[in-house]
């Protein structure tokens, strides 16, 4: 695959003297969904801000699509697409009118077709007639991104789309955000939820405090740093853990009725098969396992505890 | 200068413009009923006692300090609040990553802002005529100071636009420096009426040249030579776009 955004060296230090980015490096693939995870404050949106010219940095370079971001702003803007945090919208404009606004702002001339698809796809095309104001939140989000598509961008920023949504429009942004990828797409989306790094992302670059501390594969870095749990349950409940299980580092759960045991999947000898037979000798019975494997959320509070430890 | 993306500058105009629409009735009304007042009050009950200022009857002598009036108010006004709006409703951001030159936007916004308040220029200027015989002795220098004026009060406004962080900020140029500028800069008197020291001062009022410029392509007379008041709007336009260039140079209250 060919890169599409190259960041090198990227600082930003605000007038105030605080350092939002620390030298960040990162390539994106053209075509992949890329997650950037991070704590509040960890960097996220200052990076988007500055791709894509809302902020200036203060010392490293950007292209996307091979143009510089200062030199050729025209270029690499034309091929970006921003969703920011917030819900910014002209309320008392409606849908159809802003969409077509924004796409005469990035200078494409005037296509009532790739609209109405771009609309149908968000399913907006009922609203197209609807201002703004008249929309629910999720609605609004959807015509922030219909804005952000109306150009017919190669790459896509999304900053934190599910921030202050709940469950059920959650899952319909996942779903919407697989769909733009078959599209061909590229997608940088910001998040502190792990849980939909994990959902959506090729890749996963982790930020925190202005630095980027890993890139990763999503499924590289699960395996990688990967922990599984064993869940032994039970056939009769026990009050205490036996001493002869402390090697194991096994935690009573369930009320009595579980025995969980974290492992390594990686690891040359697992235990996994040793702490069954001593299950076996002790003669405490089991009816069911089953393994589990660690989230993001566990890989990425592994990963701030080690940099706090160094 | 920078014109590639001639397709934000009409989308921009034409948003301003579509902005503009919604409030079309307050936005043409309200001029024709000023209008008619100040005619009522200062043509009517004022001008029966003080029949002519400068040889000019005191009804007509009024009507370019009026159009001048409402222009600057019209174009500090709309252009300001053309570009402050986005800043504080946030959609800023469309624009800031738009692939649009900084003399795009001006061009954009201030065209949209100069547009509007030539409407109502004319529309007070038509009006007028309903009142009052207006001679015109140099109509082209008449709409050529307008859209001077029109122009550059609007980059003014723009720059105030963009400075503003609250709505007050907004208000206080135009409400507490334009507005008692444009009272004590002869919209409604000849300079020559007042008396020493009071005349000299007035002269230090940047105001009294525009109107006395506008008053001259009526009259052929001003209370200024018409050399210095074209000195004073070219002036301004200058110093505006200057202000503007540094402003996005240095991303001054736009960019992070």
């Amino acid at each position: 695959m060919a890169s599409i955004i190259e960041i090198k060296g990227l600082t930003k230090r605000y007038a105030s003297g605080f350092e939002a980015l620390k030298g960040v490096d990162l390539t994106i693939e053209e075509g992949e969904i890329f997650a950037l995870l991070g704590p509040n404050g960890a960097g996220k949106t200052t990076m988007i801000s500055i791709v894509c010219g809302i902020a200036r940095a203060t010392g490293g370079s950007v292209t996307v699509a091979g143009h510089d971001i200062v030199r050729d702003y025209r270029g690499a803007r034309t091929a970006i697409g921003l969703v920011p945090q917030e819900l910014s919208t002209d309320q008392f404009e409606r849908v159809i009118d802003t969409v077509n606004f924004s796409r005469g702002l990035f200078g494409k001339p005037r296509n009532d077709a790739y609209v109405e698809k771009v609309l149908r796809d968000l399913s907006l095309w009922d609203k197209r007639h609807s201002k703004i104001l008249e929309l629910s939140g999720g609605m609004k989000r959807r015509v922030m991104i219909a804005k952000a598509l109306s150009h017919e961008p190669r790459v896509l920023f999304l900053d934190e789309p599910t921030a202050g949504v709940d469950v059920e429009l959650r899952r319909d942004m996942w779903k919407l955000i697989g769909e733009l990828r078959q599209t061909g797409v590229t997608i940088i989306l910001t998040t502190h939820y792990i849980e939909e790094a994990e959902e959506m992302a090729d890749r996963v670059g982790v930020i925190n405090k202005g630095e980027l501390m890993l890139v990763e594969d999503k499924t590289a870095l699960m395996k990688k740093l990967g922990k599984k749990t064993l869940t032994v349950v039970l056939a009769e409940p026990i009050d205490v853990v036996p001493a002869d299980l402390a090697e194991w580092g096994v935690t009573l759960g369930g009320e009595g009725h579980e025995l969980d045991y974290i492992f390594d999947t990686q690891a040359e000898r697992t235990g996994v098969s040793s702490l069954l037979r001593k299950l076996g000798d002790l003669g405490i019975g089991y009816k069911d396992l089953n393994t589990r494997q660690s989230s993001l959320e566990d890989i990425f509070v592994s990963l701030v505890h080690q940099e706090k430890a160094a | 200068m920078s014109l590639q993306n001639l397709r934000a500058i009409a989308s921009i105009y034409a948003f301003e413009l579509h902005r503009f629409r919604r409030t079309l009735l307050t936005g043409l009304l309200v001029p024709v009923i000023t209008t008619s007042l100040y005619f009522v009050v200062f043509g009517g009950a004022i001008g029966s006692r003080m029949t002519e200022v400068d040889g000019i009857p005191y009804a007509a002598f009024i009507v370019p300090g009026l159009i001048m009036m409402a222009m600057f108010t019209e174009s500090i006004f709309n252009a300001s609040f053309g570009i402050y709006m986005p800043k504080f409703t946030g959609t800023i951001y469309e624009l800031l990553s738009a692939p649009v030159s900084a003399t795009e936007t001006v061009i954009a916004y201030v065209g949209a802002a100069a547009t509007k308040s030539l409407i109502v220029g004319s529309i007070i200027f038509l009006t007028a005529h309903m009142f009052v015989d207006v001679p015109v002795a140099h109509p082209f220098a008449m709409v050529g100071f307008m859209l001077l004026i029109a122009v550059s009060f609007c980059l003014f406004g723009f720059i105030l636009g963009v400075w503003a962080q609250s709505f007050e900020q907004l208000q206080v140029i135009p409400l507490l420096l334009i507005m008692p500028m444009t009272f004590l800069g002869g919209a409604f008197y000849s300079v020559h009426m007042l008396a020493e020291p009071w005349r000299t001062i007035t002269l230090f009022n940047p105001i009294v040249y525009l109107i006395s410029g506008f008053r001259w392509t009526f009259f052929g007379k001003g209370d200024v030579a018409i050399g210095l008041s074209l000195l004073f709007v070219v002036g301004m336009l200058v110093v505006c776009i200057s202000v503007i260039g540094w402003m996005f140079r240095t991303g001054y209250r736009l960019k992070k």
